[in-house]
């Protein structure tokens, strides 16, 4: 059973190790009573968003010596907003690195950043799923997530 | 005018779901489109049918009288992006007095202001963002109130010659 005490530090501790930015404490002021499931809502859509822009990526990159940087481009372009919409600032920061990587066509740094992205796309999304457990785990006991 | 109406244009699922929340948060009505094609369609304006227009109607081509007071829109989408749409609708009689504004994750503002954006948000758009918006709905509604008191007068008074 989890205390409010260990969510407020879980919580920290992604602050901090930079999983998550300002934006996230954003999202969280956009929720009240009449939205009380907005951030698991958005979140969720960014994992479904997030995992089918993955998929993509590997068909691109999986061309190996034909790939198609303009389009790979554009989907990590999609990714990079998406992650910067909800403070998902690691996964943001390897878009932006694989964005210069596409920008000068080098095939081994791409490859590189796939594999970065999916780390840290699995490493947050963990992190939320842990994240949100807490939160529902103290409304379900009476608690309320502090804000 | 009970509320004013936003039309929120966005290819992205989650930025469409966070710029509604934030429009919601500040009392506008929202309606949120995924492409610029579907914001003129919205808007009731259609390529062919653009030449055709009266001045001052609002959704001349359809039968439904669709009120829009401001239009916020991404800069980067497939197909129409936010730079042609915003060109669309100035370029519009009935449309062009509409507000517009563009938000974008880089920093793309220059030659905006020329082509008629009130403003430039950069992504992710925050609530202090929104707070922005009113100031340019109350300018023009005032604008409004005052080309609807002149057509008023201009109907009544045939032979007095308009003023501006």
């Amino acid at each position: 059973m989890y205390s409010v005490a260990q969510l407020v530090e879980y919580t920290s501790s992604l602050f901090q190790q930079g999983f998550l930015d300002d934006q996230f404490n954003q999202l969280q002021l956009l929720q009240d009573e009449s939205n009380p499931n907005f951030v698991v809502e958005v979140v969720t859509l960014f994992f479904e968003d997030a995992e089918k822009l993955l998929n993509q990526l590997e068909k691109e990159i999986g061309q190996e010596n034909n790939i198609d940087f303009k389009r790979v481009d554009a989907l990590v372009h999609q990714l990079k907003g998406s992650s910067s919409s909800i403070g998902a600032q690691r996964v943001q920061r390897v878009c932006i690195a694989f964005k210069n990587y596409c920008e000068e066509k080098n095939v081994e740094g791409c490859f590189k950043s796939l594999q970065d992205i999916k780390q840290e796309y699995t490493l947050v999304k963990t992190k939320f799923e842990t994240l949100f457990k807490m939160e529902q785990q103290i409304f379900a006991a009476g608690g309320s997530a502090p804000r | 005018m009970a509320q004013f109406h936003v039309l929120a244009v966005d290819d992205s699922v989650i930025d469409r779901m966070l710029i509604e929340r934030l429009l919601k948060t500040s009392s506008f009505h929202v309606t949120v489109v995924d492409s610029g094609t579907k914001a003129l369609k919205f808007l009731g304006l259609v390529e062919d049918e653009v030449r055709n227009e009266k001045p001052h109607s609002i959704a001349a081509e359809t039968d439904q009288v669709v009120e829009v007071n401001l239009i916020i829109t991404d800069y980067c989408m497939p197909g129409m992006t936010g730079y042609d749409l915003l060109r669309k609708i100035k370029e519009s009689n009935s449309l062009k007095d509409i507000p517009v504004v563009i938000m974008s994750s880089e920093n793309v503002h220059q030659g905006l202001t020329e082509e008629g954006a009130e403003e430039f948000f950069l992504k992710p758009v925050q609530q202090s963002d929104v707070n922005k918006l009113k100031p340019h709905l109350l300018k023009t509604k005032v604008k409004n109130e005052d080309d609807l008191i002149n057509n008023k007068r201009r109907i009544h008074n045939n032979a007095i010659p308009l003023k501006n």
